[in-house]
């Protein structure tokens, strides 16, 4: 058994409802995604599109964070799902830098890495993925694909041809598949972060990952020269106007 | 809300989550910075060794091991200091994944730095004899004075993969194209070359006017060849559509730029000309200048290759 997923990106409509239904199921915190839906818009006026994509960790067959993580808290499961033990994880990072996807995150509640299990606690007892269920326009299909009776494995059949996987040139033989995808949707290159084009709040960098005092010397230093205003009810705080410094770097 | 044209080919970005910024920041440069330094002094002083008779590079016994010493604490240090989990370090020994080279590099570190220590108290109560002369534990270290030697070959050995683990996390960081495994094991061995003589020209005021000259002539040939391999990957890593995303955050100006060609001037340039000045006619002062001006910009130029590679965008 080897599962895997697909995403058909013609059905897609983004409405989210996938990314709220990961956040609930895994108790995700604030500022950190499992799945997320991003929002592309092709072309100039009057002639645009906008593109959904769902991303979320592509449980990659050759996965470079279960390669680089140093105490294995990254590792496979039989049925080819790249799961992450939160109980061993040391908090390096190494994963993060390893993963072409920018699936891994670091949890502020745990310290510890953390990223889409393709929901591993449900498919052991026999529920499919939270987004799967919540999806209304069954844009989410996930099965064994080396059942070629699948749903997945005749969907990939019935689609030969528009069948993509992100960045195949780094080897990581993803096992996350995406129907109606092409280059501007699945390459992060090949669009742009334009600040002030935020549909519904700026586009920015956080200057650091989950708890920004996380290390042993900022908690010596921070009562000293004070924390960065970076803890969840910041984003309460935040101004909601156009002076709003934001860290997004246009262009890239 | 800021208004621009946008080209009917482009596609823009509309909604999406905050992207993380710099996850491994100024910890593990100082991390990278300080490895060289203790590994550095380690291979540069075998071959001062080799070269030299031991009394033309006095103090060099101990205090090679003694520099060596206090940069891997620093860099252990620090390295556990950068984890979200420090105590769970232990997991590195108790549940090694030996695919990844954070845990072989961890290994390697623990024993080098811990041969070390060893040769520092041989090395260090061998030159003070009156020092601790009651102490059990030191008439047993004075005891095994000749394990120095023997021990040495393997430090020096060791010394070579602990210097380069770290570009072998960073080919195993596959998000990361500019971090490519020839290039950074090149450059962290040229590293520890150019901050292992830094270091060592600081120590050297009594030493033969010989091994100065050859501390002298691996400075700067070691900063040369890095220099070269920078600009090679300043203006022709054109091939990869991500290392032309990443570099753009030096070639496009800005703080980047400014920290690249700091440490460029800073590091390379500079030394290399007053070395090779100093080659012909020796001056001490400008030396040091020169050493420390290399341990600046190494650092600087170590920060710039860290943190550039994590601000483009991976979905």
């Amino acid at each position: 058994m080897k599962l895997g997923f697909l995403v058909d990106l013609s059905l897609c409509m983004g409405c989210k409802g996938c990314e709220v239904a990961c956040k609930v199921e895994n108790e995700v915190p604030l500022s950190s995604w499992r799945l997320r839906v991003k929002y592309i818009d092709v072309g100039t006026f009057p002639d645009t599109s906008r593109n959904f994509t769902p991303l979320r960790c592509n449980h990659c067959e050759n996965a470079p964070c279960e390669r680089i993580c140093p105490v294995s808290a990254l590792h496979y499961l039989p049925n080819g799902i790249v799961n992450v033990d939160n109980s061993r994880c040391i908090g390096c990072a190494g994963c993060m830098m390893a993963c072409p996807y920018g699936a891994i995150y670091m949890d502020p509640e745990t310290n510890t890495a953390d990223k889409c299990t393709y929901c591993a606690h449900r498919i052991e007892g026999g529920l499919m993925p939270a987004c799967v269920v919540a999806c209304p326009v069954e844009a989410n299909i996930f099965g064994d694909i080396e059942d070629e009776t699948s749903h997945i494995s005749r969907y990939i059949m019935e689609h030969q041809g528009n069948v993509q996987v992100r960045k195949p040139e780094k080897h990581t033989n993803p096992k996350h598949f995406y129907v109606g995808g092409g280059n501007q949707t699945l390459n992060p290159l090949a669009h742009e972060r334009i600040e002030g084009y935020g549909l519904f709040n700026n586009i920015t960098h956080l200057d650091t990952l989950g708890d920004p005092h996380h290390s042993i010397l900022d908690r010596f230093t921070g009562p000293i020269f004070g924390h960065k205003h970076l803890d969840n009810k910041s984003f309460i705080d935040m101004p909601n106007d156009d002076n709003h410094e934001s860290h997004e770097e246009g262009g890239h | 809300m800021e208004h621009s044209v946008i080209e009917a080919t482009k596609a823009v970005v509309t909604l999406d989550v905050a992207l993380p910024g710099i996850i491994w920041g100024w910890m593990i440069t100082l991390n990278m910075w300080a490895k060289s330094i203790g590994t550095g002094v380690i291979l540069i002083g075998a071959f001062l060794l080799y070269r030299h008779k031991k009394e033309d590079l006095v103090g060099l016994r101990w205090k090679m091991p003694l520099i060596s010493f206090i940069f891997l604490n620093i860099f252990l240090l620090f390295t556990l200091l950068d984890l979200h989990q420090p105590l769970r370090m232990i997991n590195i020994f108790i549940h090694p994944h030996w695919t990844s080279a954070i845990t072989v590099g961890a290994w390697m570190a623990s024993l080098f730095t811990g041969l070390v220590t060893l040769m520092l108290a041989i090395g260090f109560l061998d030159a003070h004899p009156d020092t601790a002369r009651h102490s059990g534990i030191a008439k047993s270290i004075r005891k095994i004075s000749s394990s120095y030697e023997k021990i040495f070959p393997f430090v020096v050995f060791l010394a070579l993969p602990v210097t380069m683990y770290t570009a072998i996390i960073m080919a195993e960081s596959s998000a990361r194209e500019l971090w490519a495994a020839p290039a950074e094991l090149i450059q962290m061995l040229l590293a520890a070359f150019m901050v292992g003589s830094a270091s060592l020209i600081f120590i050297s005021e009594k030493w033969s006017v010989e091994a100065r000259k050859d501390l002298t002539l691996i400075l700067a040939l070691s900063v040369f060849f890095s220099f070269l391999m920078y600009m090679g990957e300043y203006f022709f890593s054109f091939k990869s559509e991500e290392i032309e995303a990443t570099i753009a955050y030096v070639h496009s100006g800005g703080s980047y730029n400014l920290q690249f060609w700091s440490a460029m001037a800073l590091g390379y340039i500079i030394p290399f000309f007053i070395a090779m000045g100093s080659l012909k006619d020796e001056n001490r002062t400008l030396m040091k200048f020169a050493a420390l001006t290399t341990l600046i910009g190494l650092y600087l130029a170590k920060s710039t290759w860290l943190e550039i590679p994590q601000m483009i965008p991976l979905s």
